[in-house]
């Protein structure tokens, strides 16, 4: 791809990230009355976060075991209402040793 | 108080998180060949995810231009519901061209954080929440970029379960604390497993499967557990500071 064309699709990228994004925060200011769309919109980050994390995260690493393990930690420490920073670095502690191990037993 | 200082102290995790992400996009964009000023420019202008590694293989496999619209709506589509979703949570006194600014910086990550704050979102914790997260972001692209292949596979391969471990860190305690909540969750998962099996709706993509699986599962929350008009369905976010 020449240089201008790829100037040109990250251009159009950038566009197309930016719109839909942009569009209902600019034009839709008021609060919405109506119970349901309300309720719906307060659930509808929890459904959306749910779809995205499940079934991706158990082939986010280099095997589906250590993304069981890795998943495992986060439940039970987000579960002790742990903050994302510890959540976090302790999944991927797991899925490290982990893979440490099936590496050891010639799994990895 | 949601000040500049508590926002960008709250992008903290998630610049982190994204450091590791922007890291794999730039080696990956180098591995397949694009200029290096490319995955650059397109971290700083798109800031976002999917879209972006869909983009290194839009770029490298010469595609048409409709076929880069098509393909990055798609995948970006679900913002649009966010946004709304968002658009409720932010403080009257924000003015349009705020919002425009502030739409820039909605991504996955930040939304999900912005979400558990129970008053209503400032443009000042916007602006640090969202520049310290843009700030990881770039960052960890130049990065890949310029040491390719520094970080041992090993390390990388663990940090692919990062910003995943975010998301369940946001949505469980929540779901602990509201029925309705958990119920959501899992039947999204439940929905978003099937779906991702089921030959027809596979081929969707995974931009629409979640759109689906969010509004579906959304959809009945609100027909059966309606909230009352103000409350943010998860009453217990602030357990969080407990453990600082």
């Amino acid at each position: 791809m020449s240089t201008q064309k790829i100037i040109l699709v990250i251009v159009i990228m950038a566009l197309c990230t930016y719109l839909p994004r942009m569009l209902p925060l600019a034009l839709f200011r008021k609060k919405i009355k109506n119970q349901y769309i309300s309720s719906l919109l307060c659930y509808l980050p929890y459904g959306i976060l749910a779809a995205m994390v499940f079934p991706d995260i158990f082939s986010s690493t280099a095997s589906v075991i250590s993304g069981i393990t890795g998943t495992a930690v986060a439940l039970v420490l987000a579960y002790k209402r742990r903050g994302l920073l510890p959540v976090a670095v302790s999944a991927c502690a797991a899925v490290f040793i982990t893979e440490r191990i099936l590496a050891l037993m010639g799994i990895l | 108080m949601l000040t500049f200082r508590k926002g960008f102290k709250d992008g903290l995790p998630i610049a982190l998180g994204y450091i590791s992400v922007s890291f794999a996009f730039g080696m990956l964009a180098v591995e397949k060949g694009l200029p290096l000023w490319s995955p650059i420019l397109l971290s700083i202008s798109n800031f976002t995810g999917t879209g972006q590694f869909a983009g290194i293989d839009l770029i490298s496999s010469n595609a048409g231009l409709y076929e880069v619209i098509f393909t990055i709506l798609v995948i970006n589509i679900r913002y649009m519901l966010m946004s709304l979703s968002l658009s409720q949570r932010l403080d009257k006194d924000i003015s349009v061209l705020q919002r425009m600014v502030i739409s820039f910086g909605n991504t996955d990550e930040i939304f999900g954080v912005c979400i558990r704050q129970k008053e209503p979102l400032t443009m000042r914790y916007m602006m640090g929440i969202i520049l310290c997260s843009y700030s990881g972001w770039n960052a960890g692209t130049v990065l890949g970029v310029l040491v390719s292949s520094a970080l041992p596979v090993m390390i990388r391969t663990a940090l692919g379960i990062a910003l995943y471990a975010m998301f369940i860190a946001i949505i469980i305690p929540p779901a602990r604390d509201s029925k309705p909540v958990m119920k959501v969750v899992l039947l999204s998962v439940l929905l978003s497993c099937i779906f991702r099996f089921v030959p027809v709706i596979q081929r969707l993509g995974s931009g629409w499967i979640i759109i689906i699986c969010g509004v579906i599962s959304a959809g009945l929350g609100a027909y059966f557990f309606p909230l009352a008009l103000g409350d943010t369905g998860a009453d217990a976010q602030d357990d969080r500071e407990a453990h600082k």
